[in-house]
């Protein structure tokens, strides 16, 4: 338990009704997407209305040694907001402001606890558009998905959040507001220090406010649907697309465990003798939009694949029906979903498949891989109930060969998922001592009392599941 | 006792903790409080399970903090049924806490419904000297355990017990349905049993109305009370056997769930009831079922309407019961009248049975979303399919000095047949 002093003096800065100290509550944010992960109870939660709040509870937080750990809408999938060492859970979600939508510099600027759908519901009117779109876009906040360097089904033709992030507001270690980049396109000032926030995973300040890049929004789309009967024609489909010179704004896989488990599921007519399923979508101005596609259909065919092209928005939401149902369909066969994300390059991902389902084989589980082919970033999804001890020892072996597979193709242990507790005892095995060691320097140098988000990334002792 | 939690652990353990019901919950929306959303509540279940939580009173506020509205179940991607283990929990809490005062009181009259039918004729008599009658309803005079600005709808002076007789024949009939009315259509609202019985008729089926019926249960069920509940879905179920119908008609979506889904799953453990109770569940349906897949509305029925509507999908109609979308279809037959949809017409307006009264405040921040919405399709007339609904907006748009009315689906159906213009509440045939 925290000395009452320290909740007394939180109750001081934002009230009593920002301060959360109810065993019941505080069990609530033990816990965020992570399968298999533990779930200690925090001391405390916190849910701030400004940056001065935070400022001054992060300095209550450095005074006492107590650790701290921000949370956004807890949907990752790393274990980045598990209060691994107990402490002050912050939950930005009541700093949810979105503050100018800027239609003259194509920008935004949010607070972090706002959800992404709602920003991009504020910037449709505009005709503008957020691309990042993680899986859970209606949920994810802001700030998690900034700290996160979230990615999503439109990464291969617009990037990921980091492509997005313009200026950020943080809240230091120390208590200290600093304010990085801004509006301006260009902004060589000093070293790259937005970026440096972006993908911290909470363990280098607090994100207090975010300055983004709109985009105009596409103004037309076509949406196609191919089914192959061989994995190799499937990955030489998608790399064959690019080759071409379309760049599709979604290029998804799914592949026969997973077709078979969604048709099982939701009987949609998906031919389940098919190997890999592959959805894309090109958008852009209509007459280009309409070339890219033939090239598209062309490759597919040339790849022995068929394909079926929506004509109107009915029928492109019936396409994306299945992709929709993949992780529902596959959640729903066992209790327990471990969602991996190693990431290979585009040329690699019929390998990876092929040793995805060796790997599947060789430890008697159930994979069902789905993901972001054009991206090389592959959602393998083993199902399994974490009640089941030697089952569960045999899932930590497959994932661990999952990686030593990613990395051997070329590839990196996370595409977006993030490192958080779940993967940090696999960081050397991509970055090296050298690497690592650069890492924790950074860390000492901004966070010397390791009192943010202690646990992750291999920060003050955490080590993952190992 | 915590081998009810045990009876649902198959669905705990389904939650992968996505935190996709965030999306689609009214009181995490206005809370943004992990407690308050599905996966907070299932992962408080799944504590008390495994022993690192105890039957607490600040437990059993987390559980009481649920609208039922089952807008997380149908967005679960695990198919998780959120609504079954909030049940399950408020059941064992109320097992191992006992109830709170006005929950014992308020049961005591629904499972007795001699006392019930007594209450609320003196309740009618008496609420003059506690309500005071505004333009568009009762406010309390005095603090009796609600909100003082709360605006509730008068009982009416004859309820649709002494309204409507037990039979309702027709010439060669096509069917024999039986109808369920519920509480609030018996006691505030009889206009809609009335209608249902006009609908019906001039489409050749015979409505009977079981005078000994009385509360489905389900507000029992809700808070926690299974016993009792058991023992009035037998009741039920044994009324309306006998009756020998073809089918049994409800007005309202948790009446309706009570027939269908949780009198077979109440007495499943009693051989004489169980089969019984199946049977019905199969032919029980909301009347806009009935109109859609049993007797389609006969469209030659229809008067024009100038009526400019809106309609708002209760959430036992619409997720309960999987209804959704068939009574707007319904209505949007009428000719001449003009519909315009509001924005999700599924989401909860806050209402969600006796919630709103022991939440008032939060339950009016969910309906004042509603009533924007409302607002926004200009329309005059709010019709929905279900009272507790209907009492809910009544009493919103009563604060907001908004002119919309609201009525049932069939009471629209009843004015579009017998050509009555005026928008008021049906009060059957003139
Ligand atoms: C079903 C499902 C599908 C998903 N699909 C995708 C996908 O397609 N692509 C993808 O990239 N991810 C995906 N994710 C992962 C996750 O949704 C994203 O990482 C998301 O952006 C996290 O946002 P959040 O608000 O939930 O953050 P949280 O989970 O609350 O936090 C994430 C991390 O950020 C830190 N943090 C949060 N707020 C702040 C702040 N203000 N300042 C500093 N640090 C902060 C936390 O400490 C934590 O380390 C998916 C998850 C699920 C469950």
């Amino acid at each position: 338990m925290l000395q009452k002093e320290i909740i007394n003096e939180l109750v001081k800065i934002m009230g009593k009704e920002n301060v959360i100290t109810g065993r019941e509550d505080l069990l609530c944010y033990s816990y965020d997407a992570t399968p298999d992960v533990p779930d200690p109870l925090p001391d405390v939660v916190v849910t701030p209305v400004n940056t001065g709040q935070v400022s001054q509870l992060v300095q209550i937080a450095r005074q006492y040694k107590v650790p701290l750990y921000p949370r956004g809408s807890g949907t990752n999938l790393s274990g980045g907001t598990v209060p691994l060492k107990g402490g002050i859970v912050l939950s930005l979600l009541k700093m949810a402001e979105i503050m100018e939508v800027d239609a003259e510099n194509l920008t935004a600027t949010v607070q972090p606890g706002v959800i992404i759908q709602d920003l991009n519901n504020a910037v449709a009117p505009h005709g503008l558009l957020y691309p990042p779109d993680p899986g859970t876009v209606a949920t994810a906040t802001m700030g998690g998905s900034v700290a996160e360097c979230s990615g999503g089904l439109r990464g291969l033709k617009y990037g990921v959040t980091k492509h997005y992030v313009m200026g950020l507001e943080v809240v230091l270690a120390d208590g200290q507001v600093a304010r990085f980049g801004g509006k301006t396109v260009k902004n060589v000032t000093a070293l790259d220090m937005v970026k440096l926030f972006t993908g911290s995973e909470g363990t280098l300040g607090i994100i207090t406010e975010i300055i983004v890049r709109l985009i105009p929004a596409p103004e037309a789309r076509k949406t196609m649907f191919a089914t192959f009967t061989n994995l190799s024609d499937a990955g030489n489909a998608v790399i064959s697309i690019v080759k071409n010179k379309v760049i599709p704004a979604t290029l998804e896989i799914m592949d026969q465990v997973t077709i078979k488990t969604v048709e099982n599921f939701s009987q949609i007519g998906l031919p389940t003798e098919a190997r890999a399923i592959l959805l894309i979508e090109v958008d852009g101005i209509p007459e280009v939009v309409e070339q890219e596609a033939d090239t598209v259909l062309q490759v597919i065919q040339n790849n022995n694949g068929r394909v079926q092209m929506a004509r109107d928005e009915q029928e492109r939401d019936n396409l994306w029906a299945a992709r929709r149902a993949a992780l529902p369909a596959l959640a729903q066969v066992k209790p327990t979903t471990v969602l991996e994300d190693a990431t290979v390059p585009r040329s690699k991902i019929t390998e990876m498949l092929l040793a995805l389902e060796e790997i599947a084989e060789k430890y008697n589980l159930q994979i069902g891989t789905f993901g972001h082919a054009g991206d090389g970033n592959l959602h393998p999804t083993i199902l399994t109930d974490e009640r089941d001890k030697e089952e569960m020892e045999r899932v930590h072996a497959a994932v661990k060969e999952i990686f030593e597979k990613a990395l051997a193709l070329g590839g990196t242990l996370s595409g977006e998922h993030g490192i958080g507790m779940a993967k940090s005892s696999f960081l050397e095995w991509e970055l090296g001592a050298g690497g690592v060691g650069v890492l924790h320097k950074i860390k000492n140098a901004l966070d010397p009392e390791g009192i943010l988000n202690p646990g992750k990334m291999g920060f003050n002792g955490g080590t993952g599941h190992e | 006792m915590s081998n009810r939690l045990k009876s649902i652990e198959h669905e705990i353990i389904k939650c992968m903790k996505c935190g996709n019901c965030q999306a689609v919950c009214p009181l995490y929306k206005e809370t943004r409080a992990e407690n308050a959303v599905a996966r907070g509540k299932v992962q408080l279940a799944a504590a008390v399970l495994g022993g690192k939580l105890d039957y607490t009173a600040e437990l059993a506020h987390r559980f009481d903090l649920c609208l039922t509205c089952m807008a997380c179940v149908s967005n679960c991607p695990c198919g998780v049924r959120v609504d079954r283990v909030v049940l399950e929990a408020r059941a064992a809490l109320a097992e191992k806490r006992g109830l709170p005062l006005p929950h014992r009181v308020a049961a005591a009259g629904l499972a007795r419904p001699a006392l019930m039918q007594m209450g609320m004729k003196a309740a009618g008599v008496t609420q003059k000297l506690l309500f005071k009658r505004g333009e568009r309803g009762m406010s309390p005079r005095f603090p009796v355990g609600l909100d003082l600005k709360r605006v509730l709808p008068a009982l009416a002076k004859k309820d649709l017990k002494e309204q409507l007789p037990e039979k309702n024949a027709v010439q060669n009939p096509v069917m024999r349905v039986a109808l369920f009315a519920g509480c609030v259509t018996n006691y505030v609202y009889p206009g809609v049993g009335l209608a249902l019985v006009e609908v019906l008729n001039r489409h050749g089926v015979e409505v009977v109305f079981p005078k000994e019926q009385h509360c489905c249960g389900a507000p029992l069920l809700i808070h926690g009370i299974k016993d009792t509940a058991k023992e009035m879905a037998a009741s039920h179920v044994h009324m309306f056997d006998a009756a020998g119908v073809d089918a049994v008609v409800t007005v309202c979506g948790t009446c309706g769930e009570a027939f269908r889904h949780h009198y077979p799953e109440l007495l499943s453990g009693r051989a004489k009831d169980a089969g019984k109770a199946l049977a019905l569940s199969g032919r029980t349906y909301d009347i806009a079922e009935f109109l859609t897949d049993i007797v389609p509305l006969d469209h030659t029925l229809l008067g024009p309407l100038d009526t400019h509507f809106t309609y708002h999908e209760p959430c036992h109609v619409g997720r309960g019961l999987g209804a959704a979308g068939k009574a707007e279809k319904l209505l949007k037959a009428i000719p001449r009248a003009t519909y315009s949809p509001m924005q999700d017409p599924g989401r909860c307006c806050g209402g969600a049975g006796s919630f709103s009264f022991e939440h008032y405040k939060l339950a009016s921040q969910v309906l004042d979303r509603k009533l924007s919405d409302i607002s926004g399709t200009g329309a005059g007339v709010v019709v929905t399919g279900c009272g507790s609904c209907r009492i809910q907006l009544n009493d919103g748009l009563a604060q907001r000095k908004m002119p919309q009315r609201v009525l049932h689906t069939v009471e629209m159906l009843a004015h579009s047949i017998t050509g009555a213009r005026e928008e008021g509440n049906y009060n059957g045939r003139q």
